[in-house]
């Protein structure tokens, strides 16, 4: 009897040590995490601890280099290019930003609307989202040539002015052709994600509204916008970080010209480490991107976190 | 408070009409209740009273104004929607105190009517929480709470007690009819549910495929169904009905095909071996050892306060509730007899009362 009342305590606690891992959600929730977690050191952090890394070096191609500690970034503090093109960066960003988001929420609004085609309009809509940057800057290219642009030709037509528009010779026409390109390849994304919010309303708020003696304009103001807050603040992220890497676009367009009135940090960047052979500087150029990128996931982040309204019970 | 009249009034979607000619005169203050099967269109009507869809013919006048064309806003109704479409980014306070603030009504005059209202409904200490960190109950309330606010000429509510469990049903059932009782507004309620229409309505309107059926205080429509759709849609279980021919020899009876005699009061004029159908409510029948016909007993379903018997009779299939207890069990024989007095004879081809 003694031996049996021994042995029988000793079964469960062992089974009930495993079954206690089994079921802590902190060490499952580590096991499950584990993958993801090599596969973000593998191909995200190797390369952004390596970029940051040369950015400390002057690595030259074909060089290797050796640490020269805050080197780099005293000459880029001195240089007024670089600071041209965080000037650049930062206009480019904030303008299309704000363009993008209000055409595409005007957009969404459009074609959340009983409209006739509605399918057909949604589709067309995705349309400048779906072909590649590069094709379309190509197409944009064309269509701010110096000689054949299509808009100069129109408006020479119709009479309004009477000479060829330097599109892209120009620092401000260029910027402003720049900013038109990417607002127009960036609005689907925009449009097409508010949209979704847009649908996620309930018809029937807006029909309570409408009987409590709200005119359009109120209910956009006093239901849309309100419950849209969340969804705005995904997509502008989003939008935002987009737009300050945006690097093919100028690349094919301007290649940072004229007189680097277009050059952006990223295309700087490049162009110093790769043509320009200073890896170690274009690198420097990169890293000092991540500051303005982690204040605007910083942003989004006070920005995302569930309002008051949405906590509590389900529905 | 105002009138409302609806004349005649139709609606189509498209090709498909769904309201074929309604009309409905709703006395000021009085409380009426739109009942009737899913998809009978009960909803749309409302919905065409609060100005949510457009009229396709006939006229809607509230208070006497014509109102097809005058956009919802300005119609002075409030709705109670059937899933409340409280605003969720808004407080408890803020839901009740929109449409005041809409109106720019001024900051003293919002904050009394607001606290008055939750007073009346018993929301004072919920006003600042949100529509999510409230219970179903607590969410009617304050959509109903919306609509007192504004004091409207009309409450319009749609199926508002549906999404809520049994017993809070019943509870706001009264409270319902207890603030109408107290404000007075002439009310427009649908429900599916002919209970809560008996409980609370001055008069019910009974729809059907997108008809009125009948219109008439509840006791009326129970002890004068106008034809056995209505007959078998109020009252609860529905009322039993037996195929047959009208007898008038010396005495009035109802023979069915199966040789089963049921009694007749009396008989309408000119009716002998005219095919009719026999109604009688579950309620309405007696248990008579003396005169009764055997029933095969079925199933028993007592609920305490009444029992209901499932029985065979003469072939038929009927229900009988009994108010005193009765202590017999399947395949038992129960000696049964419609009461006379209180049976409903519909025509066989039109269903029409006779
Ligand atoms: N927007 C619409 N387009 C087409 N048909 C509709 C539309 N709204 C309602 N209907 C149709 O109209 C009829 C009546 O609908 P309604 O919503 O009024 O029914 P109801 O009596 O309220 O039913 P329930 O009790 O299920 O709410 C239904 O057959 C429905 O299919
Ligand atoms: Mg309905």
């Amino acid at each position: 009897m003694s031996v049996s009342a021994d042995s029988i305590p000793a079964a469960p606690s062992s089974r009930w040590s495993l079954s206690r891992l089994a079921h802590d959600h902190n060490v499952l929730g580590l096991l499950f995490l584990l993958p993801a977690a090599a596969f973000l050191l593998v191909f995200l952090t190797y390369p952004l601890g390596l970029g940051v890394w040369l950015g400390f070096t002057d690595t030259r191609i074909g060089r290797s280099g050796v640490f020269i500690g805050l080197e780099n970034y005293q000459l880029l503090w001195e240089d007024h290019i670089f600071w041209l093109s965080v000037f650049n960066t930062i206009l480019y960003t904030t303008v299309a930003s704000a363009l993008k988001f209000g055409l595409g929420l005007w957009l969404a609004l459009l074609l959340n609307e009983r409209l006739p085609f509605k399918a057909f309009f949604r589709a067309i809509v995705l349309l400048p989202w779906v072909v590649p940057t590069v094709l379309s800057a190509i197409a944009f290219w064309w269509i701010y040539d110096a000689q054949f642009s299509i808009i100069s030709w129109a408006l020479i037509e119709i009479g309004l002015i009477d000479s060829n528009i330097n599109f892209l010779g120009d620092a401000t026409n260029a910027r402003a052709s720049v900013i038109a390109a990417n607002v127009w390849r960036g609005i689907p994304f925009v449009a097409i994600s508010l949209l979704a919010g847009l649908q996620t309303i309930p018809p029937s708020l807006h029909e309570a509204a409408t009987l409590d003696g709200a005119s359009s304009w109120q209910r956009f103001r006093h239901i849309t916008l309100p419950m849209l807050t969340p969804i705005i603040a995904v997509v502008m992220t989003f939008s935002v970080l987009f737009t300050f890497t945006d690097f093919q676009l100028i690349y094919v367009l301007t290649r940072g010209g004229p007189l680097n009135a277009t050059h952006l940090m990223a295309t700087l960047s490049f162009q110093r480490a790769i043509p320009g052979g200073q890896l170690g500087e274009g690198a420097a150029i990169a890293v000092a991107m991540i500051p303005f990128l982690l204040a605007a996931i910083l942003f989004s982040y006070f920005g995302l976190q569930r309002r008051r309204w949405q906590q509590g019970g389900a529905d | 408070m105002a009138s409302v009249e609806i004349r005649d009034v139709r609606k189509a979607f498209g090709a498909t009409q769904v309201i074929h000619g309604v009309s409905i005169d709703i006395v000021d203050g009085e409380f009426v209740i739109l009942v009737g099967p899913s998809g009978c269109g009960k909803s749309t009507l409302l919905r065409m009273v609060a100005g949510l869809e457009n009229v396709t013919g006939g006229e809607i006048r509230i208070g006497e104004r014509v109102v097809n064309d005058v956009p919802p806003k300005e119609r002075d109704i409030a709705m109670v929607f059937q899933n409340y479409a409280l605003y969720p980014h808004m407080t408890v306070a803020d839901n009740m105190a929109f449409s005041l603030k809409l109106r720019s009504a001024p900051k003293s005059e919002i904050e009394e009517r607001v606290k008055k209202a939750a007073d009346i409904l018993g929301l004072g200490h919920l006003l600042e929480r949100y529509p999510r960190q409230l219970s179903g109950g607590q969410r009617q309330r304050v959509a109903m709470g919306r609509a007192i606010v504004r004091n409207p000429q009309v409450f319009l509510f749609d199926e508002p007690l549906s999404n809520l469990d049994a017993k809070l049903r019943v509870q706001m059932r009264t409270e319902i009819k207890e603030l109408h009782q107290r404000l007075k507004t002439t009310t427009v309620y649908v429900t599916h549910d002919q209970i809560e229409a008996m409980t609370m309505a001055d008069k019910i309107v009974v729809m059907h495929d997108g008809i009125v059926e009948q219109m008439g205080a509840p006791l009326e429509l129970y002890d004068r169904p106008a034809n056995m759709f209505v007959a078998g849609f109020i009252g609860s279980p529905a009322m039993n009905f037996v195929k047959g021919n009208i007898t008038v020899n010396g005495k009035a009876v109802f023979k069915t095909e199966g040789g089963l005699e049921l009694p007749l009061a009396t008989a309408p004029a000119g009716a002998d071996g005219r095919p009719a159908v026999y109604g009688i409510r579950p309620e309405h029948f007696v248990i008579d050892a003396a005169n009764g016909i055997p029933a095969e007993v079925v199933v028993v379903e007592p609920t305490g306060s009444e029992t209901q018997v499932f029985a065979k009779l003469g072939g038929q299939d009927i229900v009988g509730v009994f108010r005193e207890r009765v202590t017999v069990g399947p395949g038992d024989t129960i000696p049964l007899t419609p009461n006379p007095a209180l049976v409903h004879l519909f025509d066989a081809q039109t269903g029409q009362r006779l």
